[in-house]
């Protein structure tokens, strides 16, 4: 194989931990992962967090971030060894013939500098180009890229472009250079759905045109298969299957791999609604303390008892401004929530002690919502005390109960977060909020910060206590695919107002209003060639337009 | 220079004006509010209570506490800093020379320690962790560890008297040339150098660490930069601002440093004067010099927010 | 139970030694705090360990009984810093609102003035008594505290875990006590070490310019103050309060670092 341009051969990297008040400890977090990526090609690689797959990339910069260094094996690039390099060798090599987009591109760019000089910087820096031709490059970049203004965009500073816009800056500053690889971190895992999309096909359209090799590392299957030539799924450190995109994506041998295409399958057929509503939002308007202009506007909507209302929107859609309204964070400006019938206090602080157990809360980030300093006993058995006066032997019963119910038992009554993994934490959230018997639960992006089939676990888990408690769940999310998973209605929002409410099934159906066209089909489908059908389609449309 | 930064800094001298007007209220009701009685304290226990009297009429005691601070605000704002209840002679004039005699010191001090702080901060961040850095971080955390009277003690047993390389006491005299001058205050600026160095130089480094531990240094490093260039070019224009502020919050460990190695050194300065005053619990030099050393204070501080605020690339570039 | 490292140890045995000293100072001092031995300033001998003091009094009981003083005081506006800091700074990150502008504009105004500064000007005009002179400590130093405890508990407010204590309905008792302040505990206490040197340093210095802990009883602020004159005719004796300081200082560092860094972890592993 002596075409290849990148040769790994059994890579080990080691890591140093630091476990809190033990020594030191050196663990190995790659055990032996081998591939080839030819000249042009772009290798996908896939795994959940913890699968190595970031540290995989940073090798083939022969960089280790932190406490991680390359122990054992061999990373040849065009047919030499670069982890013999030494460290001259090694400045020689990145930003010149290796480079890498990180997921963050916000964090990354150098808020004082402006964009051009850090777009150039390497390619100069290495003498690969005057000054001025990597310039003109870094401006035809932009233009390739779809930036708008490309001849001026880069005399701006960082904080004065978007972030989908800075992402597409930061693929030409990895591209300025020429290198031969480029290695993709998690380029579009920060951005919205519908802005992932256009980036996704700028950087595809500039690997294209470059003819340049790459390293795409992501935990989306659907989005790594619409730029991978080959795809190498990591689990724990390992390669679990390594083959070409359609291999992998329609016909996977592994049974990891199966889960992961699979992911996202669960079928829930949207149950008839019941005429009577537990929860009636009427008008709500509001804003918060010092704008001039409302987050939320006239917003209607109803959740009928043991039904999902899933509330879908990108960033700023005032998605998440909702749920603080019917928890009485912030009382609403205009409009009015009716529980059961009757209209609740719009202030948390004055609500009824009954009317804050019947809506309960599940929150994103499950590491933050629990108190790092109870145990989960505590945890759970706080509310059972505090709304039904439970003690002693009984508050312990129905703790168990609890747990059993969200298949963890009673062998984690002593346990404290930090020995949780996220699954597990957030189960133990579900659990918080159950314990106070809940007509509501409010979930809040309660999946996204989780991997795709834990995300799952909890999906089944939610759906099957809905089946046992008859609670009703408002689901926030982002993510329609979650929504297609569980919701019985669905309420697309859209700059604080909500532009299509109804049955999932008529929701998800043309004709479609612009938005949620646009929202829908933006969302990656585990298909290859599903982008390019998605852009022409586009395109034809604007051209009828 | 844009508006939104020129607001900025303007809100910024208008808020210390302000403080330093609120400071002269907490200082003067510090001394006349406080149940210490002023007259009695001068006079000591032994006094008769016409002496008492006599006294209170003459220190304005009698008028209410409002009118005797707007009178004293009044003839600060004239640059009328009042006169000594001990030997009657006016403030203004007793200050002038220690005054500058003070800054002579301080500036000195500072002049070696600040380059020297970020240097050492510098070097110690380079070679984190390995025996450079230790080494730093053992003598500034000893240095630390101790007041800075007795490093005085320190230098001026070891250098001053057994070694004999620098006078032990620092007097300035009228004759006195200007390198005359430094050889005398090289002990005392010494002792200033090292409290102020260990504390900069601890927090410098740790300014610089948080700035090196942020993603746009990992791109700069990917992009195959020397470390120099990484931290002269990436590094340095963002701290620029975390590092100023170090600097102005340890020069101000510099106004408190001085008045303790005035002491030691008998240094006729700001500091010395002060504390013998309040031994004489002379109230108006007191107030007065608490005064000038509070609006020092206050300067630095505004000195470091409008760093940060010229510094900031989002108020000089604005969306 | 997991091992102490061996500088915590070293650490706690030394602030353990320093603090039994104080407390048993009558019992282990050599002679009496104010009884005059021998010459001026005799070199150390058999008698007096480290010889005698400006007027002939035993230096090592001197230092015994001035560790007593300096320690005492540094403890009780230690205490009294804390104890006000951090109530009032809690109070202010949970109640926000106007109560949290006045304390924190209060506290600016307060720290816009170098502290040594500010108790020579308070000092000026009271009378210099321990109880007083605790008290400025104290209050001086709380609003350092006052800043770093709201601090860390408007930090821990904006979690999501409060969050979700506020939703259920919970007391204010319950929020600060039981979700905030165990939270808020271990950089409060690594905090309170820096404090009590800070609070040892301050003392010495104030002593040393007289405007202290007053003669005859001793510290040892006091005892570098008494023994200055001797450091030009090359007589060492005011150095070993330095040494004193010094130790006890890193000492409590060294302990603060420790609990700083084991309780930092959250109980990740219980042990």
């Amino acid at each position: 194989m002596t075409d290849a341009l990148l040769r790994v051969r059994d890579l080990r990297i080691g890591a140093t931990i630091y476990p809190p008040g033990a020594k030191a400890q050196d663990i190995e977090i790659v055990h032996g992962v081998s591939f080839d990526l030819e000249k042009g090609k772009v290798l996908g690689l896939i795994g959940e967090s913890g699968a190595g797959k970031s540290t995989i990339g940073l090798a083939a910069l022969a960089y280790g971030r932190g406490s991680v260094r390359i122990t054992d094996g061999e990373v040849c690039l065009n047919g030499r060894d670069i982890l013999t390099l030494g460290s001259r060798g090694h400045r020689a090599l990145r930003g010149a013939e290796v480079s890498y987009v990180s997921q963050s591109a916000a964090a990354s760019f150098n808020p004082a500098k402006p964009i051009l000089a850090q777009v150039i910087e390497a390619a100069v820096r290495h003498g690969r180009m005057s000054r001025r031709t990597a310039e003109a490059r870094a401006i035809d970049l932009f233009r390739q890229l779809g930036l708008p203004e490309p001849d001026r965009i880069g005399d701006r500073y960082p904080h004065q472009v978007s972030g989908g816009q800075l992402q597409r800056c930061m693929t030409a500053l990895a591209l300025c250079p020429e290198p031969d690889l480029v290695v993709f971190d998690e380029p579009t895992t920060a951005l919205d759905v519908t802005t992932q999309i256009d980036v996704l096909k700028a950087i595809k359209d500039a690997i294209a045109a470059t003819g340049v090799a790459a390293l795409y590392i992501t935990h989306d299957l659907a989005v790594v298969a619409q730029v991978a030539d080959e795809i190498m799924v990591l689990r724990g450190g390992q390669t679990v299957e390594h083959g070409a995109t359609e291999q992998i994506i329609n016909s996977p041998r592994e049974d990891y791999t199966r889960a992961l295409v699979s992911v996202r399958s669960i079928q829930h057929p949207a149950q008839p609604e019941p005429p009577a509503k537990v929860v009636e939002i009427e008008g709500i308007c509001a804003r918060y303390k010092g704008l001039h202009f409302d987050i939320l506007s006239d917003i209607n909507l109803a959740l009928s008892p043991g039904r999902t209302l899933a509330v879908v929107g990108e960033s700023g859609s005032g998605k998440s401004t909702l749920a603080r309204v019917m928890t009485g964070l912030l009382p609403p400006r205009e409009g009015r929530i009716l529980f059961e019938g009757r209209a609740l206090v719009p202030e948390q602080r004055a609500r009824p002690r009954e009317d804050l157990r019947e809506i309960q809360m599940i929150y994103q980030m499950a590491d933050v919502a629990m108190n790092p300093r109870q145990s989960v006993e505590t945890i759970i058995g706080r509310p059972l005390e505090f709304y039904f006066n439970l003690r002693g032997a009984e508050k312990r019963r129905r703790t168990v109960e609890l747990l059993d119910a969200i298949d963890l038992g009673a062998a984690y009554l002593d346990r404290y977060p930090a020995e949780l993994s996220g699954g597990q934490k957030q189960r133990v959230c579900i659990a918080r909020a159950l314990a106070a018997r809940p007509k509501v639960i409010i979930c809040d992006e309660v999946t996204s910060a989780l991997d795709p089939l834990v995300a799952d676990g909890i999906l089944k888990l939610l759906l099957d206590l809905q089946r046992v408690e008859g609670v009703a769940y408002m689901f926030i999310t982002h993510d329609l695919a979650t929504v297609r998973a569980i919701a019985d209605t669905i309420a697309v929002m859209h700059r604080g107002r909500v532009v299509r409410y109804g049955p999932k099934s008529r929701v998800l159906s043309p004709p479609f209003d612009d938005y949620t066209d646009l929202l829908l089909g933006s969302v990656p489908e585990m298909r290859i060639g599903w982008l390019e059908e998605v852009i022409a389609q586009r395109k034809m449309e604007s051209a009828g337009n | 220079m844009n508006g939104l930064v020129l607001r900025f800094v303007a809100q910024r001298v208008a808020l210390s004006l302000l403080l330093l007007l609120l400071v002269s209220v907490l200082i003067f009701a510090g001394t006349q509010i406080l149940p210490g009685d002023v007259a009695a304290s001068i006079l000591g226990q032994s006094a008769t209570p016409e002496a008492l009297a006599n006294l209170r009429e003459e220190l304005g005691l009698n008028q209410p506490a409002w009118w005797r601070y707007l009178a004293w605000l009044g003839g600060l704002l004239q640059g009328d800093l009042g006169t000594s209840l001990t030997n009657g002679r006016d403030i203004g004039e007793a200050i002038g020379q220690r005054f500058s005699n003070t800054l002579f010191l301080a500036a000195t001090a500072a002049i070696i320690a600040v380059p020297l702080a970020i240097f050492l901060g510098l070097v110690s961040v380079l070679y984190r962790e390995r025996w450079p850095d230790k080494v730093i971080s053992g003598i500034s955390l000893a240095s630390v560890s101790v007041p800075e009277f007795l490093i005085g003690y320190i230098l001026m047993f070891w250098i001053g008297v057994q070694l004999g390389w620098a006078p032990s006491v620092a007097i300035l005299n009228e004759g006195m040339g200007f390198w005359q001058k430094l050889h005398a205050i090289s002990l005392p600026v010494a002792v200033l150098t090292l409290v102020v160095l260990a504390h900069m130089m601890r927090m410098t480094r740790a300014a610089l660490l948080n700035v090196l531990q942020s993603p746009y240094i990992e791109t700069a490093e990917l992009k195959g930069l020397s470390q120099m260039s990484v931290i002269w070019r990436h590094a340095m224009p963002n701290a620029i601002s975390p590092v100023v502020n170090v600097v102005m919050l340890n020069l101000a460990y510099l106004v408190v440093g001085v008045v303790v190695v005035e002491v030691v050194f008998v240094y006729p300065g700001m500091g010395q004067f002060l504390v013998d005053h309040v031994s004489k619990r002379d109230v108006p030099v007191v107030q007065a010099c608490g005064l000038i050393f509070a609006a020092v204070y206050i300067g630095l501080n505004m000195v470091a927010d409008i760093v940060s605020i010229l510094a900031n690339p989002r108020l000089r570039h604005p969306k | 139970m997991r091992r102490i490292p061996i500088p915590a140890i070293f650490g706690l045995v030394m602030t353990a030694l320093f603090f039994s000293m104080a407390i048993l100072a009558p019992l282990i001092a050599p002679y009496g705090v104010g009884e005059i031995v021998g010459d001026v300033w005799e070199t150390p001998s058999r008698a007096h360990p480290l010889g005698t003091d400006n007027i002939g009094r035993d230096l090592l009981t001197r230092m015994i009984y001035g560790g007593q003083t300096t320690i005492l005081v540094a403890t009780l506006a230690t205490a009294i810093s804390f104890v006000t800091g951090a109530c009032l700074g809690l109070f202010a990150a949970v109640i926000g609102g106007w109560v949290d502008q006045v304390l924190s504009r209060g506290v600016d105004l307060v720290m816009s003035i170098p502290t040594l500064i500010f108790a020579l000007v308070v000092l000026s005009v009271m009378p210099v008594t321990l109880p007083v002179l605790i008290l400025v400590m104290g209050l001086l130093d709380a609003t350092r505290v006052y800043r770093l405890s709201r601090a860390v508990a408007v930090d821990i407010r904006v979690m999501d875990f409060v969050e979700a204590a506020v939703l259920r309905g919970e007391g204010r008792g319950w929020i600060i006590f039981r979700e905030i302040l165990p939270n808020a505990l271990s950089p409060l206490v690594a905090e309170m070490g820096l404090r009590f040197i800070f609070m040892v340093l301050f003392v010495s210095t104030l002593s040393f310019l007289g405007l202290g802990v007053q003669p005859p009883a001793a510290d040892w602020g006091g005892i570098v103050k008494e023994n200055k004159d001797g450091i030009v005719y090359g007589i060492g004796a005011a150095l070993w309060p330095a040494a004193a300081i010094a130790v006890l200082a890193i000492s409590v560092n060294l302990v603060a670092d420790w609990i700083l860094g084991r309780t930092t972890s959250l109980r990740g592993g219980r042990g």
